[in-house]
């Protein structure tokens, strides 16, 4: 009994960490759908996230100030990053839509280490420090709010999706982008929306995590291509599926870390996701391969 | 005439190769020029992915560091013979291409570059962790140097004498694969997929062998970097370096023999000229990898002679501009 103990503890966590890794993958399936690229630049936006949050708070001490204005500057980077490094594309072939987008988070990653420098930086919890007793875990306050908000987030985006125009309009482009565009609707401007939304999704994640993990510069490379295999894991495009892979993956790694060693707690991730490769390419939820 | 063109252009080539030697003499350009060469041989195999095979790799310091780490633990724990060393690097770099190629190649779209990427991060991170054999993540000291018939390769111009023979036949290997009816077929591969299968092409086989024959090359590299250096850490074999072989094949030029041995060179040299390019380079390699690929996708020489043609054209008052 006493090696069960802390499990309920390494649920708890590894949820938290789970959830973030579900924004993510859900900004990597948004991307995937309107265009079929994997945006390889969406970790990033989690780290700029987190860290223009905290320099915003550092100027006015305000978290729902620094919240909101954290992800409407990552927002405004995706749409950047969409318009300056995809659209000139001259010849848009997956293999250099692939190697622009490392390309676009190998720079990302280093500006911020020139704007930031490469020491880490704290974000204060959203309510106090003190531990909650949740049955047999304590748990943080802020545990609680990544699941929360993260839950918020993901009914929110559902239902642009199914009940808003402009939700639906993506979904029609994501469904078959060459009749989108027969009923009128401008696959341009939607491939631009997925952009701006999939960056404001990990920059939520980012904001949300920072309390818990602090905000660095080369944080966005490792938490990416984990939002990634959470995505690849649940089945890419599949909105459930992201969110299933990533706790799924939260959990795994949380309590691998805890009962085998935590040197191992990053390949965990890339294990699943080579596993899932092998054995279900499409994923858990996903359709065809 | 073709033939002797092509002659020509590989004489030079040798020639260039035979005479460095006698001209420099500072062991700092030498030992610049080795690493020149070591990237060159990884970049030639990843481009024979990427421009031939049309796939990519995001784990190929993966290989590179699977080489390194066969030859540095091999022969500087176990005293193996550093010739057997390197080829137990090949088989074991082979054989994990192989199984990551089997399953990730027989589904279409880019499962490979995302199968690669996840093998190179737990590559990574196993070297780091497997303390007692790698040494962790302060590296592996005391790897001896390699020695033929009683001659150690141990200075940076005996190393050289080692390392651009060796070049040379990489890429000579690769010219004439290309040329061969496997080139052929390569070719058309990346054209059409359903058309060179179409034509009896066995698509996925074709590109199994490409991916294992770059892995190949990339832990030939691998060894020769560890017997160069006598020491290896995790950290030459990051993500990081993956993305920066990347670069070099597409600055080079991607399906481009020789544009390898130049993406190579521009981007060994380029952070050696730059006093301040330390901090800055994250972000160098990143812009450069984004520009060249959005503005400049057949690569930097060709790119720049396309634009140049273009230019003509344009003064001719033809076409385009108009």
């Amino acid at each position: 009994m006493e090696i069960l103990s802390p499990l309920p503890q390494y649920i708890v966590s590894g949820l938290t960490n789970g959830a973030i890794y579900a924004l993510i993958a859900l900004g990597f399936g948004i991307i995937y759908n309107a265009t079929t690229i994997i945006n390889f630049a969406q970790g990033e936006m989690v780290m700029l996230g987190a860290l223009s949050a905290i320099s915003i708070y550092q100027l006015r001490p305000s978290l729902p100030l620094a919240f909101l204005g954290g992800v409407a500057a990552v927002t405004l980077v995706g749409l950047a990053f969409e318009r300056l490094a995809l659209r000139p594309v001259r010849d848009p072939n997956p293999l250099s839509l692939i190697i622009i987008t490392v390309g676009g988070a190998v720079f990302i990653k280093g500006i911020a280490m020139l704007l930031w420098g490469k020491d880490p930086y704290s974000l204060p919890p959203f309510t106090g420090h003190v531990p909650i007793a949740l049955g047999p875990a304590t748990v943080l306050p802020q545990n609680l709010w990544v699941l929360g908000v993260g839950a918020v987030v993901v009914l929110i985006l559902e239902a642009f999706f199914r009940l808003t125009l402009v939700g639906k309009a993506m979904r029609a482009c994501a469904y078959n982008p060459r009749a989108a565009c027969l009923v009128g609707i401008s696959t341009g401007r939607m491939v631009q929306l997925s952009f701006g939304l999939s960056a404001a999704l990990g920059a939520a994640g980012g904001i949300l995590i920072a309390p818990l993990t602090l905000g660095v510069y080369d944080m966005g490379t490792m938490l990416g291509l984990k939002g990634f295999s959470a995505a690849i894991l649940g089945g890419l495009g599949s909105s459930l599926g992201g969110v299933l892979g990533g706790l799924l993956l939260g959990v795994a790694e949380s309590l691998a870390s805890g009962l085998i060693s935590s040197g191992y707690r990053d390949a965990v991730a890339f294990f699943l996701l080579l596993l899932a490769l092998f054995i279900r390419p499409q994923g858990l939820l996903g359709g065809k391969g | 005439m073709r033939l002797r063109r092509f002659l020509n252009r590989w004489l030079l080539f040798v020639a260039v190769v035979i005479l460095i030697p006698l001209a420099v003499e500072s062991e700092y350009y030498l030992t610049l020029l080795n690493f020149i060469g070591i990237h060159t041989i990884l970049v030639v195999g990843l481009n024979l992915l990427m421009g031939y095979a049309g796939q990519i790799s995001l784990g190929h310091a993966a290989f590179f560091g699977l080489g390194a780490y066969t030859s540095g633990i091999l022969t500087g724990t176990y005293g193996i013979n550093p010739w057997l060393a390197l080829m137990a690097g090949l088989l074991i770099s082979g054989s994990a291409a192989f199984l990551i190629g089997v399953p990730a190649l027989k589904l279409r779209g880019y499962y490979l570059a995302m199968a690669t990427l996840g093998f190179g991060v737990i590559v990574y991170i196993v070297f780091n962790e497997l303390q007692t054999w790698t040494g962790g993540p302060s590296g592996l000291a005391g790897i001896p140097a390699l020695a033929l018939a009683g001659f150690s390769f141990n200075t940076p111009l005996k190393l050289y004498l080692l390392i651009w023979p060796a070049v040379i036949f990489i890429l000579a290997l690769s010219a004439s694969l290309v040329d061969s009816r496997t080139g052929r077929a390569l070719r058309a591969l990346h054209d059409s997929e359903a058309a060179a299968e179409s034509l009896g092409v066995n698509t996925q086989r074709l590109k199994l062998l490409i991916f294992v024959w770059s892995a190949l090359y990339a832990s030939l590299a691998g060894s020769l970097y560890a017997h160069t250096m006598n020491f290896i850490a995790p950290s030459s074999f990051d993500i990081m370096f993956s993305i920066k072989l990347v670069t070099m094949v597409v600055v080079g030029g991607m399906a481009s023999i020789w544009g390898s041995l130049l993406g190579a060179g521009v981007l060994t040299v380029l952070p050696e000229l730059l006093v301040f390019f330390h901090d800055f380079e994250v972000v160098i390699f990143g812009g450069i990898l984004m520009t060249v690929m959005i503005f400049l996708p057949r690569g930097l020489i060709r790119g720049l002679l396309d634009l140049k043609e273009f230019r003509r054209y344009q003064k001719e008052g033809g076409g385009l501009s108009g």
